[in-house]
């Protein structure tokens, strides 16, 4: 839509600058900011607000998962302990590693983007703030939903990837598994409405300018896991469904004395469960991709191989799922090809890790805090990427798989590649999100405390499982030759333990009494260090236009394409607007209305999750009516505003502006 | 409480070292050379990484230098990769090809059937009264390859024996096969590789390799139903397990016929009980009877109240049980 019929409702925005302090700058902060108070705390629909939302309630969660790890810990540290009955270990490894995939490793990356994403791309906000609100409401409920059974002792207990028939009513009576069944349902609906946000976000609220080929690799990174969990959670969610039917309403899905087959299964868990691997890694290459050139004092090298070999990394990995069942006793031919698949999967890999090295030889590295997490981490993506390497080949896989080799695989590419990055890269945005700068002593210390504790704890897992030692077992006999390799892994878990805590430590602390950090205070290339620290509620006074992929270091690198207007843009203040662009140009499209702080999100999110509460304990009439309460939640949200019709369809493109 | 074997670590499920049989020596080599070369790139990319990190370098003009794009590192890089995991995928084809079937037909057919903790085995035969079942213990002759069915009672299990072969998940609903062959007399071990429920933890088998004379003649001994004596006190045990004991478990050539529970006919012949957890001495068994539900948390089998009386002869019958 170019041209409106009636003319006279075309609005050309106006250009100009809204220094701090500028009638225009106290204009917008009235229009987008949140009262304070409570109601403002429901309400509030700030991408910033709910990015720190999400950070911290992943990190609770991260919290609960590494605890759960450490009891576990104990009991393993030596043979024969009885410190946990089998049933409590069976909850704490099944509840470990639930909160550790879904409640922490994607939901913290999706704290980072929803926080970063309008600010790198020069927005003012996400493109559907409300969904945003709702998604981590939703976020937030299914994870106090899947904890809801722990304190009866009824928390889920036959693993994160829950084989039928174990899962069956038959074998496992009580709500533990209905618990999770449902429970995975409900978040997934917040991860669906979370990515469709992120994908519609980055083809429409770029920047003038940012042209597709200038935006940051963490928007390629959660671009991807997006546009992947928008394919693999349905996949999922119906699988819990069934489950759910076949438990409580007798359906046969899974029931082998019916007809039902366990392999499906396996089928369905495994077509979803990799592609969330990559998921909950790409977003935090796309971290380390980002920030480490800053602390390189050069661009990243080679943009585009790393944002292509992303994408493949995604394409490829829904043709891996099998290599988790290799032994299920498919045909050798079949394991054949999706073999030869896992390890054509390390080669974009390749290209990550080659790129990064050779950013760092030819830049001029300073040796801060997020810089050292993430020269870390590239060691550690190499050794989980090896391993990986390992347990893609189908013979070795046959040995290898369900043991300690994998434990071990696994640890190294999810906290290698996710904690490390998140650690790393909170240190590196903390002055952003708080105006402050993080201590870096401290910083230093937690580092190296995390860094040996997290090998002297998850290497040995190595060995551990080229003894044999399968998994989730509760305890072991004293002579099956394991008991060294599990008294330093139980060591090097408390070690690592002790240096987050040193992180979390230095959080607090320099909270309160750490330095006032600048815009800039890294010297970084990207869009979102252009702004105040913390960021004012609007983000940009004006909406800039972008003429590089480093909009800030044009006074020290020429890449060919002049400069930057970041103090002169669109102003765009008639209410809470910002900009829509075209899909892969960025070239101004259409005003956005965007809108106001709503109660919506929180009344739907909640009473959605009650529907799923009421379906939990047969409660009917409840469901019922918490049906309707959701639809009344959902009507308010549509109701119709004056504020946010899209009455100015169209912009007249200024080219001497937009073609800057 | 685990006395299934000697005090010392022994490490039976060494597959990494060991290998006793073709089905798992080819893997074994295969392990070999992927650790190596994964360990040879894992010490080059680390060592790239700290001469990158400390390398002399240009004094700084202030300016950002970005003259060397630095693409060539890419290419270098992912080409050596792609050269080196393709080499690698080949040999783990070829690998796969040499374990998926026997180099000759195999001369024995047992299936195995999961339960929840213990492994049902049964012996196959042309002629079907010369089939007969065990549990938890395997017996084969040295040499030639064996062929095992894998069935599942109820859930999920892995049937893993990893000196002699990779593993294979036993499925409900689903028959899956699997070879394998020991060359040198002696004992492995096995153990459940899938989560199982309460007790995955307690799983194991024991695959016994013998010449084939011994063979032969442990065959026979098994395909005989148990011979019993009448002493009193014998009669008095036999009287307690078949009140107490007859509901779940079976001895041939009895009344006992329970079919949820290992089959007892030649206890006495088995070195390990409940699942390869305990040592089969009378002590032990007196124990598991008695104390099951502590020794092993969850397991079907209950514990006992016997009085000690009852308890003396019981184990007085069972060690008829030869």
């Amino acid at each position: 839509m170019t041209d409106s019929a009636d003319s006279s409702l075309i609005r050309v925005p106006e250009v100009g600058c809204a220094p701090r302090g500028s009638d225009a700058e106290i204009r917008l902060a009235s229009l987008w900011e949140t009262p304070p108070g409570w109601r403002g705390w429901l309400s509030t629909v700030d991408h910033k607000t709910i990015g720190l939302r999400y950070l911290v309630t992943a990190f609770l969660f991260l919290l609960l998962g590494g605890i759960e790890a450490l009891i576990m810990r104990l009991q393993l540290a030596r043979p024969d302990q009885t410190l946990l009955t089998p049933e409590q270990y069976s909850q704490l490894f099944t509840m470990h590693g639930v909160t550790m995939i879904f409640l922490y490793a994607l939901p913290v990356l999706s704290g980072f983007s929803n926080y970063l994403w309008p600010l790198m791309l020069g927005s003012r906000d996400m493109a559907f703030p409300r969904l945003n609100a709702l998604s981590y409401w939703l976020f937030l409920f299914a994870g106090l939903f899947l904890y809801a059974s722990f304190p009866l002792g009824q928390a889920p207990n036959d693993g994160w990837f829950n084989y039928v028939p174990l899962t069956d009513r038959l074998y496992n009576t009580g709500p533990n598994i209905d618990v999770y069944a449902l429970g995975m349902v409900l978040l997934g609906i917040s991860t669906t409405v979370g990515s469709i946000n992120f994908i519609v976000t980055l083809f429409r609220m770029r920047t003038p300018g940012m042209s597709i080929d200038r935006v940051p690799i963490l928007v390629w990174g959660t671009l991807t896991a997006s546009v992947a969990n928008v394919f693999a959670i349905p996949v999922v969610s119906l699988a819990f469904f069934m489950l759910w039917l076949d438990r409580q309403f007798g359906t046969h899905f899974f029931d082998v004395v019916n007809g039902g087959k366990p392999l499906l299964w396996q089928h369905l868990f495994w077509m979803f469960g990799h592609p969330w691997v990559y998921a909950v890694v790409l977003p935090a290459m796309g971290i380390v991709s980002d920030a480490l050139p800053t602390f390189c004092r050069r661009p990243l090298v080679g943009y585009a191989p790393v944002a292509l070999s992303t994408m493949a990394t995604m394409l490829l990995g829904f043709g891996v799922w099998i290599h988790h069942m290799f032994a299920t006793g498919l045909p050798s031919l079949a394991l054949s090809f999706f073999g030869a698949t896992s390890m054509v999967i390390s080669i974009p890999s390749a290209v990550a890790v080659f790129a990064w090295i050779a950013t760092i030889w030819l830049g001029r590295p300073v040796f801060n805090t997020p810089f050292l997490f993430f020269a870390g981490f590239v060691l550690l993506f190499v050794i989980g990427g090896l391993s990986g390497v390992m347990v893609a080949a189908v013979p070795l896989d046959f040995q290898l798989n369900e043991t300690y080799f994998v434990v071990a695989h696994l640890h190294y590419v999810l906290l290698g590649i996710n904690v490390f990055p998140v650690v790393g890269g909170i240190y590196y945005w903390f002055p952003k999100f708080f105006g402050r700068m993080m201590s870096e002593t401290l910083g230093k210390w937690s580092f190296w405390v995390m860094f040996i504790g997290f090998n002297a704890g998850f290497f040995p897992m190595h060995i551990a499982g080229l003894l044999g030692m399968p998994r989730r077992i509760y305890t072991y006999a004293p002579n099956m030759g394991w008991n060294t390799v599990n008294l330093i892994t139980s060591v090097g878990a408390f070690v690592f333990a002790a240096g987050l805590l040193l992180f979390l430590v230095n959080v607090v602390v320099s909270l309160r009494r750490g330095a006032l950090a600048a815009e800039n205070p890294w010297a970084a290339p990207t869009l979102e260090w252009a702004t105040p620290s913390p960021p004012p509620a609007y983000n940009f006074a004006v909406i800039p236009i972008i003429a590089s992929r480093h909009p800030l270091w044009e006074d020290w690198v020429d890449e060919g394409y002049g400069r930057s207007s970041l103090e002169t843009g669109y102003l765009l203040m008639e209410g809470r607007e910002t900009l829509g662009t075209t899909p892969l140009d960025a070239r101004p499209d259409v005003i956005l209305k965007m809108p106001d702080d709503s109660y919506a999100p929180f009344f739907l999110g909640l009473f959605s999750s009650l529907v799923f509460a009421g379906m939990l304990l047969h409660a009917w009439d409840f469901t019922g009516l918490m049906v309707m309460a959701s639809s009344l939640s959902l009507i308010a949200w549509l109701w119709p505003s004056k504020a946010l019709a899209q009455r100015v369809p169209a912009i007249k493109t200024d080219k001497g502006v937009a073609h800057v | 409480m685990s006395i299934a074997l000697p005090e010392e670590e022994i490490a039976p499920l060494n597959y990494f070292l060991h290998s006793y049989g073709p089905a798992s020596t080819p893997t074994l080599h295969l392990g070999w050379v992927f650790a190596s070369i994964v360990a040879m790139v894992f010490l080059i990319v680390a060592a790239l990484l700290i001469a990158a990190l400390v390398h002399k370098r240009q004094p700084d003009t202030g300016k950002i230098d970005n003259d060397d794009n630095g693409l060539r590192w890419i290419y270098i890089g992912t080409g050596i990769s792609t050269f080196l995991l393709f080499g690698m995928a080949v040999y783990a084809l070829l690998t796969l090809n040499a374990i998926t079937k026997p180099p000759q037909p195999p001369a024995l057919t047992l299936t195995i059937t999961g339960y929840d903790w213990w492994w049902k085995v049964e012996y196959e035969h042309d002629d079907p009264r010369l089939n007969f079942v065990t549990a938890n213990e395997i017996h084969i002759p040295v040499g030639v390859p064996v062929l095992v069915k894998l069935k599942s009672a109820d859930v999920i299990h892995a049937f893993w024996v990893p000196v002699l072969a990779g593993k294979t998940q036993m499925i409900p609903g689903l028959i899956n096969r699997q070879w394998l062959q020991a060359d040198i007399p002696g004992i492995y071990r096995g153990e459940c590789t899938q989560y199982c429920g309460l007790q995955h933890a307690h799983m194991a088998l024991e695959v016994v390799a013998q010449s084939p004379a011994e063979f032969r003649q442990w065959q026979a001994a098994q395909r005989k139903p148990a011979v019993l004596s009448s002493a009193s006190d014998i009669d008095a045990g036999r009287k307690t397990f078949m009140d107490h004991c007859s509901g779940c478990h079976s001895i041939r050539g009895t009344e006992a016929v329970g079919a949820h529970a290992p089959d007892l006919t030649h206890l006495k012949s088995r070195r390990l009980i409940a699942g390869g957890t305990f040592v089969n001495t009378p002590e032990q068994q007196k124990q598991w009877i008695a104390h099951a539900q502590e020794l092993k948390p969850g397991a079907r089998m209950p514990s006992m109240v016997l009085s000690p009386a009852e308890m003396a002869s019981l184990s007085a019958f069972l060690s008829t049980l030869d």
